[in-house]
């Protein structure tokens, strides 16, 4: 970057090659230098001078490019020496030929595509599932071991901490559960009277409603809107911890981390949830009722009285109880995804989004066995 | 020199000289990691100008401020290593960014920089995590040296190695200097890489700098400074380092 650019100039006097290189040989000009190098081309000769007396500016680049140029020319069988390097560039020289004794880099591409790899990638995701699974369940078996202890000892639950985590996860996501379920209620509201209307049935959009919300809308809702905001914020947070090798502290001071962090967690969740979980049946309704008082002219009492009749009483039973399985779902996997994370920032980060994934599936997967199981229940 | 509303420095006149090494100490909380990041242009003095390299980043524009940037190398404390990226491609993230070089050549400037900042060549696979504390930090090494720069800017180089590893750091710093013509301004806490190869030492005291050579600041009157150079640490290092 001082003064005049980077050049090379070979030259031939019968079999003696001359190599004249000047100006700056810094890393600005390496690309240019390396080209200006192949271009010259590397005739066999059986002497060949590098002459470096209009060398303004070297640095480890440049050195490299020179250094790289001599082994080429002695590979091809030339003696090669050295003219006119000012004294300044010599200890740089020294040393990336000391430093040139180092064995190249390993190839770091990685192997081509072969015929097979795609399903050996499912096969591992696989193994890689059921092996996650089978931890996941271990690690409830451990929770619930923790858990049996600590009702003996019912003092040494952390009440002040349960609190504290029932505020974050349940006070502060009703202002958004609360939302999405009440324009659940409408668009289902809006929806159902649509389709039913070419039956002359609208009244039966309240029934629709009904089922819908109480039955699995509502909570389900709920339990994904707390996976994204808890589940993630549990993982993050016992993440952090275990990155600053909190939990390691704890384990030193005779402190129990599932009794200390996993515990409040899961019973905070177990007992909001449920609670969610209603209120979000409560503003989906009234989503409804409101769409179907604008839309359908079905007033408020009309609607109440409807929504009463032909529900079975246990319909609204039915979503709330599973609420408690949500909720354990959601808060186990936060926290055990949060203890598996490795000491550094990265893996919080990708195991705070699969705890997400991971949580919002199971729920899932759990509702569709609860809908198999209450149908053989006849309910 | 402002943050937070509190003031931290002022009144600071530091120079630092072409081809010295510049050693800053000072108390814990004094100042010096916020001076350090004032230099480097990540925090934004609130009075005064800050010209490295003959330039005032603050009067650049964004286009030459990134080749100026370019033109110094920072080695942070823990080598602040980006952890998704092996160490030959932490090393190879600002050639790539700044210049246009074949892959061949990126591919040996990695291989020279790990030997230059003494790392075997299996390393530079490894991630960050999976290196002990003093490999990162001659990782982080490597990287800052990356683009030759002028201007090397070292957070605690030494702070937990070992004696033997540091040691061989601060003489790893000395030799970089003279091949490579480097200006190093290291804060440190190592009175024995201050004896071994600092050339002058600045010493943050009540938000001021005091700049001279270690027999200088021996004769300094002000009680911090006597008691940082006078104590029984000090009087060890300079008789280590004679």
């Amino acid at each position: 970057m001082t003064g005049e650019r980077g050049w090379l100039r070979a030259s031939r006097q019968g079999d003696r090659l001359i190599f004249e290189a000047g100006g700056a040989w810094v890393i600005g000009a390496a690309a240019s230098l390396d080209r200006q190098i192949r271009a010259a081309g590397r005739p066999d000769a059986r002497f060949a001078r590098l002459d470096l007396g209009a060398l303004t500016a070297l640095d480890t680049a440049g050195a490299w490019l020179l250094r790289r140029l001599e082994n080429e020319l002695s590979a091809a069988g030339a003696t090669v020496e050295r003219a006119g390097l000012g004294d300044a560039f010599v200890p740089l020289l020294e040393q990336i030929t000391e430093s040139d004794a180092a064995p190249s880099l390993p190839d770091t591409r990685p192997p081509p595509y072969r015929f097979g790899d795609f399903t050996a990638r499912i096969g591992k995701a696989v193994i890689r599932a059921g092996k996650r699974g089978a931890e996941l369940l271990g690690f409830l078996g451990l929770v619930c071991i923790v858990a049996l202890r600590t009702l003996r000892r019912p003092r040494r639950l952390r009440f002040a901490t349960l609190v504290t985590h029932m505020e974050q996860t349940g006070v502060d996501a009703l202002p958004i559960v609360g939302l999405l379920s009440f324009l659940i209620g409408v668009v289902f509201a809006f929806q159902g009277a649509d389709q039913l209307r070419r039956f002359g049935a609208e009244l039966y959009t309240v029934n629709l409603l009904g089922i819908a919300i109480l039955r699995e809308l509502g909570v389900m809702l709920a339990a994904i809107i707390v996976a994204g905001r808890s589940g993630s914020a549990f993982t993050a947070q016992i993440g952090t911890m275990k990155v600053n090798e909190e939990i390691d502290a704890m384990q030193v001071l005779g402190l129990d981390p599932i009794e200390i962090l996993v515990l409040p967690r899961i019973l905070a969740l177990l007992l909001t949830l449920p609670l969610i979980a209603f209120y979000a049946d409560i503003m989906g309704l009234l989503g409804g009722a409101l769409m179907a008082w604008g839309t359908l002219d079905i007033s408020i009492p009309a609607f109440l009285r409807q929504l009463r009749s032909p529900l079975p009483g246990w319909t609204f039973w039915i979503g709330v109880l599973k609420a408690p399985v949500f909720a354990g779902i959601i808060a186990l996997t936060g926290c055990y995804e949060g203890l598996r994370v490795a000491r550094s920032a990265e893996s919080v980060g990708r195991l705070t989004t699969r705890s997400v994934v991971e949580s919002i599936f199971l729920i899932i997967v759990a509702d569709a066995l609860f809908s198999i199981a209450f149908s053989y229940l006849g309910i | 020199m402002r943050v937070d509303g509190r003031v931290v420095l002022e009144n600071l006149d530091l120079e630092v000289r072409r081809g010295e090494v510049l050693g800053v100490v000072g108390a814990s909380g004094a100042g010096k990691s916020v001076l350090l990041r004032a230099l480097v242009g990540l925090l934004r003095p609130s009075s005064g100008r800050i010209t490295i390299l003959g330039e005032d980043r603050a009067a650049l524009g964004a286009e030459e401020r990134r080749s100026f940037d370019a033109r110094f190398g920072v080695l942070f404390q823990d080598g602040a290593l980006f952890s998704s990226l092996s160490v030959a491609q932490n090393i190879q993230v600002p050639l790539r960014e700044h210049l246009a070089l074949s892959d061949a050549l990126i591919s040996e400037l990695t291989r020279l920089k790990l030997a230059v900042v003494g790392l075997p060549v299996e390393a530079a696979l490894k991630y960050p995590a999976e290196l002990s504390g003093g490999m990162r930090k001659r990782a982080g090494l490597a990287r800052a040296l990356a683009l030759d720069p002028e201007l090397l800017f070292l957070d605690e180089p030494t702070a937990g190695l070992d004696p033997i590893a540091a040691a061989e750091f601060d003489a790893l710093i000395a030799d970089l200097k003279r091949s490579m013509h480097l200006t190093v301004l290291m804060v440190t806490h190592d009175l024995d890489s201050l004896a071994a190869i600092c050339d002058r030492i600045a010493v943050l005291v009540d938000r001021r700098l005091v700049v001279g050579t270690l027999d200088e600041l021996l004769q300094h009157p002000h009680p911090w400074i006597r008691s940082y150079f006078a104590g029984p640490r000090g009087r060890a290092a300079q008789r280590a380092a004679g």
